[in-house]
């Protein structure tokens, strides 16, 4: 490893230019956040290749003293590369897809933007415990500026809601956080993640970090703010808000839940499981009903991170690597149906699906890769959406059969919402004049939407790719919560193994 | 005697008096001399306070003390009154009254709390108090034809007079049960009679009232809102930012020396206190349509968080609250450097929230300015705001005062909402009536100063001024 200080500018970076967008006009402040975010990505794909899958588990550590028990301590594992390549490869995404529909003030929003690429990256970076918080909620102010200000007719609203319902969340993990700090001493992400606490006290810190990333990810039933969000925010917003944001839930568990409070995450399991049931067929049955495409996208969020959440509490490899993949494949995949919804608002400005039907025959481009979209959400084959879904309920099988066959119905709950919504917008006649007017995708919207296709179709194909950085950090993690392991009512094939081993050293 | 300790009261007295002179004398031609001179004057004092030795012992025979701490204060308070002196000359420019005696009071009122910080005794204590508030009375009445201006001084004097005479009360039980007004000697009676002796504790409660009343905690901050809309910008600022800092200091000291032995007694005061004061602060901002008031109830919720790392105690708790209170008072100072820009084009001045509308638009700088001190005070990362709350829970938490601390931190939530408003206001509303241009280029660098250190660049201030802090709040113990 090069004593290039990367994360560090990678932070840095979109700060710079967000700074200095705010003093272009609106033509160089979308070229100057075109080109960080691309300088972004390169240097990104850079990180992935320097990465060593087989190496430390901390790589391109950083370490600056702040003094007043704050460090500038950055690195990351495979877990947090990954989900740092997904903000990085969906930035440009983002900012092209503002490229026209964001008109006023468009050196404040693409300096928004880019503050939210720092932060976001910032989060997954930080290796201090207050640092990560500082990023963690930083995050808030950009999008609550996007929302509010760039937003659609009841953006007020939505905005407050964000912002506060987010806020009452995070601000009992900071407590927890400081309780923390003063029991282990350390502010160090990864010796708090050694370290062992009582177990009276893991569980009240393991429910002050739950709130926060229950709100975040979001959970039934705290996941309210995030339809009005999604609904009010621009296309772009609701992209990285889908994209990466509700991945610091996920990432939150993954990260601290798990590590560090094993016996807590354990005695939780029930509660874990019952919200994400109640979530996986609430929330597919209220998708179903929806009218506004944008909500329908959002309600299935819900849905599809109660995935995460059946994977990562199933304490096994399967299941943690299941629910990170699904972490990704959500984040292409929503981010994804959320620019096809905004191709078509931008046509026709409203989100109503009834207004649409037939597209397939004046625009077949955008059905094709509607479709494919569609398909990877309701978790077909080939897509990313099967291989994480896939795999997070193999391990949520192992340990609770009741939990996967709820969490089962959710896929066919998945696939009829999913469908419904491509049969009503693509399909049937075209009867309304002014949705029959509509031209195909353009070339900048081809550009938009063709890379996250192929990298759903990548993940689909050949997972192994994305799997391979964090194979060996999961297996840390398992290491971890070993001894907080859940027995599972199935017991599948927990005996087969052990006897051809005993077989295997006899000789 | 020694009387370099008390350097920097000297300059101040000595200067004030002669600027006293100067604007009788000169009458409105001197009023841009005696700003400057005072600025001079402030500045020059908070210079004498560099190189003052840790403890510098007692003065006075026990009356006052200059230690770390007290200097710590005062070179805020300083500071804060040389930026209200220079924000008020500003604004004397355009009004027709009578301009010279304004930096005199601050100059006396800053004398006055620089015996807050230092008194070690109930007598010195309440001179300093005292010396305070009556330049703060006349203060808050200076436009005496501004019926508001008078209002708000007569209430003020009102009120106060009252807090005072209930902290005298106070001193005088105090004194009658303990045969002494020396800290020291209250704390020793307190370490060997307890809380038992009733006329013991009736006179920590006064006294205590009467200090709640000054850092307008709640249930004595009824004064604030009223006194803050009336007076005139710069003095508003002026009272958010130097006598709060010298009443909470003085509070501290008074806490932790004189009432030391008895601290669960006071503790239950101040948790009553602090909570009451965050969450009145918080919810009863929501209505209000004019800034200065929803600025008072702002400065009273911060107090009210203040107040935590009080009830927190130690040598952690105390440097707490002296980091809350610096980055207090600039991200306060700032916040009504910009109210004090709102002015329409005929050169009134504007206080209605309503006429921030679509500021982003019109004044990019000013909003962005405004935008990040109301996060600041809200206290959301990854402004410096966040940094001294989190300074306060350390100490509760350090303490195990878990209750204490999760519900201050969820009082951050209620309160963050009308700080979000401002900015909706700013950002997010059509732009209304544009504010007029051209004004004062010290106070717009004020305003940038102000706006990079509570910015996140103000990170870069964690190890220097957690290490003055800590050192100060040292000296207590």
């Amino acid at each position: 490893m090069s004593g290039v200080p990367i994360l560090s500018i990678l932070v840095g970076l979109p700060l710079i230019a967000g700074i200095i967008a705010l003093f272009q006009s609106a033509n160089g402040a979308r070229w100057n956040a075109l080109i960080t975010t691309l300088v972004s990505l390169g240097l990104g794909i850079w990180l992935w290749t320097a990465y060593v899958p087989d190496g430390p588990q901390w790589q391109f550590v950083e370490y600056h003293k702040l003094g007043g028990g704050i460090a500038w301590a950055m690195g990351i594992d495979g877990i947090a590369l990954m989900l740092i390549m997904l903000t990085l490869f969906l930035m440009p995404i983002c900012i092209g897809a503002s490229w026209r529909a964001i008109e006023k003030r468009v050196p404040e929003y693409m300096a928004s933007f880019l503050l939210m690429q720092a932060l976001m990256i910032g989060v997954f970076t930080a290796q201090d415990l207050l640092l990560f918080y500082i990023f963690f909620e930083g995050g808030l102010i950009p999008m609550y500026l996007i929302i509010g200000i760039w937003g659609g007719g009841e953006r007020i609203k939505a905005s407050y809601k964000f912002f506060l319902y987010t806020l009452a969340g995070s601000v009992l993990m900071l407590i927890a956080m400081l309780a923390m700090i003063w029991t282990s001493g350390t502010t160090s992400i990864p010796e708090l993640m050694a370290y062992d606490f009582a177990p009276n006290l893991q569980w009240w810190l393991w429910l002050a970090f739950f709130a926060s990333f229950a709100v975040k990810m979001p959970m039934w039933p705290v996941h309210t703010w995030l339809p009005d969000a999604h609904v009010q925010a621009p296309t772009a917003g609701s992209v990285i808000l889908a994209g990466v944001l509700l991945k610091m839930g996920g990432y939150g568990f993954i990260r601290f839940s798990l590590p560090m409070f094993p016996e807590a995450s354990n005695e939780f399991i029930p509660f874990v499981y019952l919200l994400s049931g109640i979530a996986v067929v609430v929330t597919s049955l209220i998708a179903l009903a929806q009218h506004d495409m944008k909500k329908l996208i959002a309600y299935s969020s819900v849905a599809h991170m109660a995935f995460v959440t059946f994977g990562l509490f199933a304490f096994n490899r399967q299941g943690i690597e299941g629910a990170m993949i699904v972490m990704l494949s959500h984040g292409l995949v929503s981010g994804a149906l959320f620019l096809c919804v905004g191709v078509i608002y931008d046509r026709l400005h409203t989100r109503e699906i009834a207004r649409y039907g037939g597209l397939s025959d004046n625009m077949p481009k955008y059905a094709l890769l509607f479709m494919v979209f569609t398909m990877a959400s309701v978790g077909l084959p080939g897509t990313s959406g099967f291989v994480g879904e896939f795999l997070s309920l193999v391990g949520l099988y192992a340990v609770s059969s009741w939990a996967a066959i709820v969490a089962t119905t959710g896929i066919i709950l998945g696939a009829c919402y999913m469908l419904y919504l491509y049969w009503r917008i693509c399909y049937g006649k075209l009867v309304h004049a002014d949705a029959a007017a509509m031209k195909d995708l353009s070339g900048r919207e081809m550009w938009l939407l063709a890379p996250i296709a192929a990298a759903v179709l990548w993940m689909g194909v050949y997972p192994e790719s994305f799997m391979r950085p964090m194979r060996a950090d999961i297996g840390r993690l398992l290491e971890r919560v070993e001894r907080a392991k859940p027995a599972g009512d199935a017991q599948l094939a927990a005996g087969k193994p052990a006897p051809t081993q005993a077989h295997a050293e006899a000789h | 005697m020694n009387l370099a300790p008390i350097l920097p009261e000297l300059i101040l007295t000595v200067g004030g008096i002669v600027l006293m002179m100067i604007a009788a004398f000169l009458g409105r031609r001197g009023s841009s001399l005696c700003s400057w001179a005072s600025v001079a004057l402030l500045i020059g004092s908070a210079v004498a306070l560099i190189g003052q030795p840790q403890h510098a012992g007692e003065l006075f025979g026990g009356q006052l003390v200059a230690d770390g701490f007290g200097a710590f204060g005062k070179l805020i308070i300083y500071l804060c009154a040389a930026v209200a002196v220079v924000m008020a000359h500003n604004w004397f420019e355009r009004d027709f009254e009578h301009g010279a005696e304004y930096p005199v009071l601050i100059l006396f009122a800053a004398v006055g709390m620089s015996v807050m910080v230092s008194a070690t005794s109930l007598v010195s204590l309440y001179v300093g108090v005292e010396l305070n508030s009556l330049a703060a009375y006349v203060l808050a009445s200076y436009r005496r034809t501004d019926d508001r201006s008078a209002e708000a001084g007569l209430k003020y004097f009102v009120l106060g007079a009252l807090a005072s005479g209930i902290m005298l009360y106070g001193i005088s039980l105090l004194y009658g049960f303990t045969g002494t007004t020396q800290f020291e000697g209250v704390a020793a009676s307190f370490a060997r009679d307890g809380t038992q002796s009733i006329g013991l504790l009736f006179g920590l409660v006064f006294l205590l009232a009467g200090l709640a009343f000054k850092v307008s905690a709640v249930p004595f901050h009824m004064w604030t809102p009223d006194v803050y809309e009336g007076a005139p910008t710069p003095v508003t600022a002026f009272f958010a930012s130097a006598p709060k800092v010298a009443a909470v200091l003085l509070g501290v000291r008074v806490c932790l020396d004189a009432l030391g032995p008895a601290m669960d007694a006071w503790r239950q005061i101040m948790t009553f206190a602090a909570l009451a004061s965050i969450l009145l602060g918080a919810v009863a901002a929501y209505g209000q349509s004019n800034i200065k008031r929803l600025l008072a109830y702002s400065s009273i919720n911060n107090v009210g968080f203040a107040l935590i790392g009080l009830v927190a105690g130690g040598p952690q708790g105390a440097s707490s609250v002296l980091f809350y209170m610096a980055v207090y008072v600039v991200m306060t100072l700032g916040a009504f450097l910009c109210v004090q820009r709102m002015r329409g084009e005929d050169g009134e001045y504007i206080e209605a929230i309503d006429s921030l509308s679509g500021l982003s638009q019109t004044r990019p700088a000013l909003a962005a300015g405004l935008a990040i001190f109301m996060f600041s005070l809200a206290g959301i990362p990854p402004m410096f705001g966040f940094w001294p709350k989190l300074m306060v829970f350390n100490a509760a938490v350090q303490e195990g005062l878990y209750a204490l601390a999760v519900a201050g931190i969820l009082g951050t939530v209620v309160g963050a909402y009308y700080y979000l408003r401002i900015v909706k206001v700013m950002y997010m509303d059509a732009p209304g009536q544009p504010f007029a241009k051209g004004q004062s280029r010290l106070e717009g660098l004020l305003i940038a100063l102000a706006a990079l250190v509570v910015s996140p660049l103000g990170y870069l201030l964690i190890g220097p001024l957690g290490e003055v802090t800590g050192r100060a709040a040292g000296s207590l113990f």
